[in-house]
């Protein structure tokens, strides 16, 4: 169906290829995932599958690309259109229309199909994907799973026979990732369809692959069956690192495999206690002088719309806070609420005693910092060193702080490239030098961890423990669920804007079987949550 | 108008005009009172006169302002705001994705790139706030003049990334897929579309030229546009293009039409032969008198209100039967009632 023959692809002004002589067949019905470091060359590859690159990125192509027998030289994408599929990263910036209706009709449109297949297939969309309660509903008041599967619905109407799907799940709480997954599967199994998806959250979807494409960071492909694969691959799910460690064969990739080899493993640890997850600071409910973050009865509103209701939330010094939730729960709202960039409408927000709704934009970095989501935001400069002298000079900190803590964060990164060039864990690595440059004592980060991969989150967690074990106080609001057991000291779940659980991440992740990481369900009723915790404790037994 | 508002963003244009056209009113009526001709009459303040250099001796500044000159300037600025009022509600009715359903099919993608440039305004002000919060994150200044100078090329140069990375999106769903056409072909309509335009322009010329006999330049024009048509439908038939449930044209779409457009030329008429005074005499100062026949007709041209179908969103049931140019007529024609002045504003509406 998919055949790169001898591809390498080289972008203007690059000094070394993207991709390098890439042979790789996917046949009819495949479900395949594309697994790589970030900044290897994974969009490189998905975009190459309908003649984006280098129809629309420029660059030199040499080598072939075919799909369904069409050469992508000669086919531009609008011309792929009827075979091949594309979601993008961020779904909004496919949208065109203003409804989800017409969204999902845009592209029969522009092929020009006669108006009954379109109504019957668009109906046909709609229940496939479970759209039908939302058809006349507008773009842009839909949530995250929700713009998803609009965009996977608005290039399945064409009958495609190839999609490709770009971090279908990263923005994605656990229950719409889910989602989103079983329709793919659905797809793949039912209509037969061959899907490639590049994907860094491999827990969410290595199971379900039916193939595995590798890309290096020297741009090379290999590619193979999954178990075999994740043997040696340098990212793996973390039931893949536990099956590593406790020499399981054949591999698992799925919790149910791991459950059923894990019975021995299980026995080994049940006279043991996780050691690690013990720094769990005191959580005492009394608001004292020392509490860096203080919360009381805060209600946000946009509108008529609340958004926060009476919400109180104390962090206290080098307390390590996760803020969990689905999307649209609150999360970023209270995050903004804590930096003064939403008005109050009731309660008080305090960070260290100080309102700060009331502090200047100048004295902000040295009282509170906040990575957003679109850590792209906060970079303007022409390269990454430039940027982070900015950030030394508005943060009136020594020269050098920030561009020292791009490097612990990123090492190897490149100073002179420009930010929107550098790859997004790189990208991420530099925001946060920049907002970490005042050395504030309250951090905040949110979904910190959209496109990163295994390496660079963590080098994110140790920076993060290191910081608390400075009394700094860090709250990360995030769907991650693998991260909060690296991470987090307790856990606070947000619904509706209302706390629903709050208490020590091992207690309250590992008691919901939607927040429970890979480990813990690989292991319960024991309390393991990650594989270090797992590890150290054997390592100690000897 | 408030019976067919959607919430969509767009929607919000109406009460901007009204805004701008009260604007525009009372701007007008402080400089009738401050540079305004004199206007013989009712003295209602004399302001205090300012006495100018000679070169500006035409310019008044102060003065007597009377009744008669504020009375003429409301009606004046009246029919402004009116006209604004009408655009607006035009503005606020009309979605401009549905009226690309209805453009034909060669100038379709055109449309589309103007539709898509139309969303850049809403999109870049969103962004606009989202790069000050960043600012401010980054402990620079996010208020003021200066805040928002500088805000200004982080939001260029993202809108412009959203652009490009939309076009990819749209090539890759198959927009401007076009059938293969032979070279000779593509000349032949082009050089229709080209001469026809040409008729119609030295036509139009002639006409206003007096050079030829009108009879002779109308057919010139008639002549261009057939020849012009031609081209332009050729020119659709290359474009591949369907359209999903397209808006259908029934009854509802020509009451609303209709009205409008019989409202329109009925008070041009009314006003042409005489029978109903257009612009109320200011002198003798008088209420202005109600032409009962003008006044009907403009009820006519609210009828909408109540005949035009329910754009998609507002009521389940009739969903997808309202037609927005319709929706657009209706507004344009039923807001001078507000205004109670009926003037040239439906002739411009």
């Amino acid at each position: 169906m998919i055949r790169f023959d001898h591809v390498t692809i080289t972008y203007p002004n690059a000094a070394a290829p993207a991709l390098r002589d890439v042979d790789l067949h996917i046949p009819e019905g495949e479900l395949c995932l594309v697994v790589g470091r970030t900044g290897a060359g994974k969009s490189t590859l998905l975009r190459a599958v309908n003649g984006l690159v280098p129809h629309f990125t420029g660059g030199h192509v040499s080598g072939s690309v075919t799909v369904a027998g069409r050469d992508t030289r000669t086919h531009p994408p609008r011309d792929l259109a009827d075979v091949v599929g594309v979601v993008q990263q961020d779904p909004r910036q496919g949208f065109v229309t203003d409804t989800v209706e017409d969204e999902l009709a845009f592209g029969m449109e522009s092929l020009g199909l006669p108006p009954d297949t379109m109504r019957r297939r668009i109906e046909e969309t709609l229940d496939l994907l479970g759209l039908a309660d939302l058809r006349d509903r507008p773009l842009r008041t839909l949530s995250g799973g929700q713009r998803q599967r609009v965009a996977i619905g608005s290039v399945l109407t064409t009958h495609p026979q190839v999609l490709v799907l770009d971090e279908p799940t990263s923005a994605l709480d656990p229950g719409a990732a889910e989602d989103v997954l079983a329709a793919l599967h659905r797809l793949v199994h039912d209509l037969g369809l061959t899907v490639v998806v590049a994907e860094h959250r491999l827990e969410r979807v290595i199971h379900l692959a039916d193939r595995v494409v590798q890309v290096d960071r020297d741009g090379r492909v290999v590619d193979g069956d999954p178990a075999t694969l994740m043997m040696t691959a340098p990212v793996a799910p973390p039931v893949v690192e536990l099956g590593r460690f406790a020499g399981w064969s054949p591999l698992p990739l799925s919790v149910r495999q791991a459950r059923r080899a894990a019975g021995p493993l299980r026995q080994r640890l049940a006279d043991l206690h996780p050691a690690d997850h013990a720094p769990s600071a005191p959580v005492d409910a009394i608001v004292t002088a020392t509490h860096p973050v203080v919360v009381q009865g805060l209600d946000v509103a946009y509108g008529p719309h609340s958004v926060l209701e009476r919400l109180d939330l104390l962090v206290a010094p080098g307390e390590v806070v996760a803020v969990m939730g689905r999307n649209g729960s609150g999360k970023t709202s209270l995050l903004h609420a804590m930096v003064g960039l939403v008005p109050v409408a009731g309660g008080r927000v305090r960070i260290h005693g100080v309102d700060p709704s009331s502090v200047s934009a100048r004295d902000l970095p040295r009282h509170v910092g906040l990575v957003p989501q679109d850590a792209d935001d906060l970079l303007w400069a022409e390269s990454a060193a430039q940027e982070c002298s900015d950030a030394d000079r508005d943060a009136q900190a020594s020269a050098g702080t920030a561009l020292a803590q791009f490097d612990r964060l990123a090492p190897g990164g490149d100073h002179n490239r420009h930010p929107r060039d550098l790859s997004q864990g790189q990208r991420l690595a530099l925001a946060l030098a920049v907002v970490l440059a005042g050395n504030p004592p309250v951090v905040l980060l949110d979904e910190p961890t959209r496109g990163l991969d295994y390496p660079a989150k963590r080098r994110l967690v140790a920076e993060l423990r290191r910081r608390a074990a400075h009394g700094s106080a860090v709250v990360v609001a995030t769907h991650d669920v693998e991260l909060v057991a690296e991470l987090a000291h307790r856990t606070v779940v947000l619904a509706d804007g209302e706390v629903v659980a709050d208490g020590a991440t091992a207690t309250v992740i590992a008691a919901s079987p939607q927040y429970a990481p890979q480990v813990a369900k690989v292991l319960s009723p024991q309390p393991w949550l990650t594989v270090t915790e797992v590890t150290t404790a054997l390592a100690g037994v000897g | 108008m408030s019976a067919r508002k959607t919430s969509a963003p767009w929607a919000s244009a109406y009460r901007a005009a009204l805004v701008v056209g009260g604007g525009a009113l009372v701007i007008h009526l402080v400089i009738e009172a401050l540079f305004g001709a004199p206007v013989p009459g009712t003295v209602l303040v004399t302001l205090p006169t300012v006495a100018l250099p000679q070169t500006f001796a035409g310019v008044r500044v102060g003065g007597a302002v009377t009744a008669e000159a504020m009375l003429g300037a409301t009606y004046l600025g009246l029919q402004f705001a009116a006209i604004v009022a009408s655009l607006g509600a035009a503005n606020a009715l009309a979605s401009p994705a549905r009226l690309l359903k209805s453009v034909p099919g060669a100038v379709y993608e055109l449309g589309v790139a103007v539709v898509v440039a139309l969303t850049v305004v809403p999109e870049a002000l969103a962004q606009l706030q989202q790069v000050r919060r960043a600012r401010r994150l980054r402990g620079r200044e996010d208020r003021g003049l200066r805040g928002i100078a500088a805000s200004l090329g982080p939001v260029l140069h993202s809108a412009l990334e959203r652009s490009l990375g939309q076009a990819a999106a749209m090539d890759s769903r198959g927009y401007g897929r076009q059938r293969v056409v032979s070279t000779g072909d593509r000349r032949l309509t082009a050089t229709l579309v080209l001469t026809g335009l040409l008729g119609v322009l030295l036509g139009i010329y002639a006409l206003l030229d007096a050079a030829l006999a009108p009879g002779l330049a109308l057919s010139v024009v008639a002549v261009g546009t057939g020849v012009a048509l031609v081209g332009f439908t050729r020119a659709g038939r290359r474009v591949t293009r369907t359209v999903y449930r397209p808006d259908p044209w029934r009854l509802p779409e020509w009451l609303v039409a209709g009205s409008g457009l019989f409202a329109g030329v009925a008070v041009m008429l009314l006003g042409a032969t005489g029978t109903v005074a257009l612009d109320p005499t200011t002198s003798p100062l008088s209420w202005p008198p109600l032409p009962v026949a003008a006044v009907l007709v403009v009820l006519v041209a609210a009828l909408p209100a109540w005949v035009a179908p329910m754009p998609p969103g507002v009521e389940v049931g009739h969903r997808r039967r309202a037609s927005a140019a319709a929706a657009s007529t209706a507004r344009a024609a039923t807001t001078p009632v507000h205004h109670g002045a009926p003037g040239p504003s439906e002739v411009a509406a």
